[in-house]
């Protein structure tokens, strides 16, 4: 009787496999071992925790992080590191990677927001307040992510400024609101929400036109898929969803 | 000294003994294997680099406006943080050599700080220094409106306050080895201390003083973490090619590669022309 069982088992588990489940939540009892999972580096907070909260239900598993800028990562599975998941902070540095299964998630947004210093010492209320004479303004670089979204929000906007550095990331701008070097930066809501109390954010209306989509796969060279794909249904759950919202990440 | 040697540029080559017969018979394996193999260790990333290049798209690349800035602006600070470097560096190393004084030993391993220290946390202390908010910057702005991050003479300070280890020490160390008798018969031969210095001590270190200076200006001129964090990054103002290397990466690794490149032949088409130059021993 028992080997029939479970080679029934396995032939179901074969049919739906076959069927193509993304979500994997049928294979939840095999989920052990270790997932790696590559994610952008303003996901750092969110994830760890989510990590946990992942581990915490499926006895077993293990999450090891690689956080660092998408391009980075990006570069890095493409030569060959052994990643199970890859969540970006932008769509084109996941389609330089060969995934799993046809088109990835998006599963965050972030938006843009101007960072101040505590308390707004310089009054700013709109992107134009940003083309003030004297105002030391701070971007990202074009290049990454959350240049290209400045980018996109300044011309929305028809405000011209020169800012007085181009970052190469966004941590770079708000080290310098921090270190009180600039007046105002460009940077993503969920960066602020950490810095808080040393950084605020005002928000303004043209972030709109520059939304950072934020998707996630599993990697076709997983070396974990089972897990890798419940690791992926977990971040989409309604519990991920709440620590992302908290941390000032929206749905998709 | 060998400094003022060479009146005649013969063909290169004619005055070092290349090829020169070997004495005491083969070099012994122990030796040659990890020789070998540490050259390798060296090299091969820059053959990866080579293997990479897109030669066919080079010229287009090289014409591109962004590069020649960033090319120049790179040659202009290292070279500005190197002549800082000489200028603060040399007579600290002299310092450090020459005059016995309480607390030596601790100020020689503060020299070596900028050494260990991360080039992203030297740039953070130096804004904490001459920054808007920092300890001299504060007074600088107010006073004089003087501020030094996001300028050209912030990338030659973040570059300086990273080299200047380099230069110290291999000068320390020149000095330190040379034969303290000459400068001894200077001084009874009535030079005082400075003449002593630019006449006699200076001639006696050369080729440590050109090796260290060497050393400086390579060092500044691959300067990233410590540039970026003071001085920022903005195109034909602080944008170094490192700089700009980091960022093509983001979008495009060949473009990256081709900017690597150039860094790497315009250094050392520079440092082989002064090593001819300059620095070749006895």
């Amino acid at each position: 009787m028992r080997p029939r069982t479970a080679v029934l088992a396995g032939a179901v588990a074969l049919v739906l496999a076959g069927c193509g489940t993304p979500g994997g939540e049928a294979a939840d009892g095999d989920v052990t071992g270790t997932v790696t999972v590559f994610a952008a580096a303003s996901l750092t907070a969110t994830f760890d925790r989510i990590g946990r909260d992942f581990e915490a239900a499926h006895p077993g598993s293990t999450v090891v992080f690689n956080f660092a800028g998408s391009s980075a990562l990006a570069t890095q599975i493409t030569a060959g590191a052994p990643a199970d998941v890859f969540a970006s902070a932008a769509p084109q540095h996941l389609e330089a990677v060969t995934t799993a299964d046809g088109t990835p998630a998006v599963f965050v947004r972030n938006q843009l927001v101007i960072a101040v210093a505590a308390g707004n010492p310089e009054g700013v209320r709109s992107l134009n307040d940003l083309a003030r004479p004297g105002l030391k303004v701070a971007l990202c670089a074009e290049q990454v992510p959350c240049g290209a979204a400045a980018r996109g929000a300044l011309d929305a906007a028809g405000v011209a400024l020169t800012p007085v550095t181009l970052e190469a990331d966004v941590r770079g701008a708000l080290a310098k609101v921090r270190l009180g070097e600039v007046d105002a930066a460009l940077v993503y809501r969920t960066d602020t929400r950490a810095a808080t109390p040393d950084v605020a954010a005002v928000e303004f209306p043209e972030s709109a036109q520059a939304i950072n989509d934020y998707p996630i796969a599993v990697l076709a060279d997983a070396p974990n898929p089972t897990a890798a794909h419940a690791f992926v249904a977990h971040v989409r759950s309604t519990q991920s969803r709440a620590v992302l919202t908290e941390a000032g990440f929206q749905a998709p | 000294m060998t400094l003022t040697e060479h009146p005649v540029r013969g063909p290169v080559g004619s005055r070092r003994p290349r090829g020169a017969p070997r004495r005491g018979g083969g070099v012994p394996i122990a030796l040659l294997l990890p020789a070998l193999l540490g050259l390798a260790f060296l090299t091969l990333p820059l053959i990866g680099l080579l293997a990479r290049t897109p030669w066919s798209t080079l010229p287009q690349r090289l014409a591109e406006p962004g590069v020649l800035a960033a090319l120049r602006l790179s040659l202009l600070t290292a070279t500005l943080a190197t002549l800082l470097c000489l200028l603060l560096g040399v007579p600290l190393a002299w310092l450090l050599a020459r005059v016995e004084f309480p607390g030596r030993r601790l100020v020689r391993a503060l020299v070596t700080v900028p050494l260990v220290l991360p080039p992203v946390v030297g740039g953070v202390a130096l804004l904490l220094v001459f920054g808007r908010r920092g300890l001299i910057g504060g007074w600088l702005d107010q006073t004089f409106g003087i501020t030094l991050p996001f300028t050209t003479t912030g990338v030659v300070f973040a570059e300086a306050f990273v080299a200047m280890p380099f230069l110290v020490i291999a000068v320390e160390g020149a000095l330190r080895g040379a034969d303290r008798r000459y400068e001894e018969a200077a001084a009874t031969l009535g030079a005082g201390r400075w003449t002593t210095f630019t006449h006699v001590t200076v001639p006696l270190v050369g080729p440590g003083l050109a090796a260290g200076a060497v050393l400086c200006w390579a060092r500044a001129l691959g300067e990233f973490g410590a540039t970026i964090t003071f001085a920022g990054n903005y195109p034909g103002r602080t944008q170094t090619m490192p700089l700009a290397v980091y960022l093509a990466l983001e979008t495009d690794v060949e473009a990256a590669i081709v900017l690597s490149l150039i860094l790497l032949v315009v250094s050392v088409v520079i440092l082989a022309g002064l090593r001819d130059r300059w620095i070749s021993t006895p």
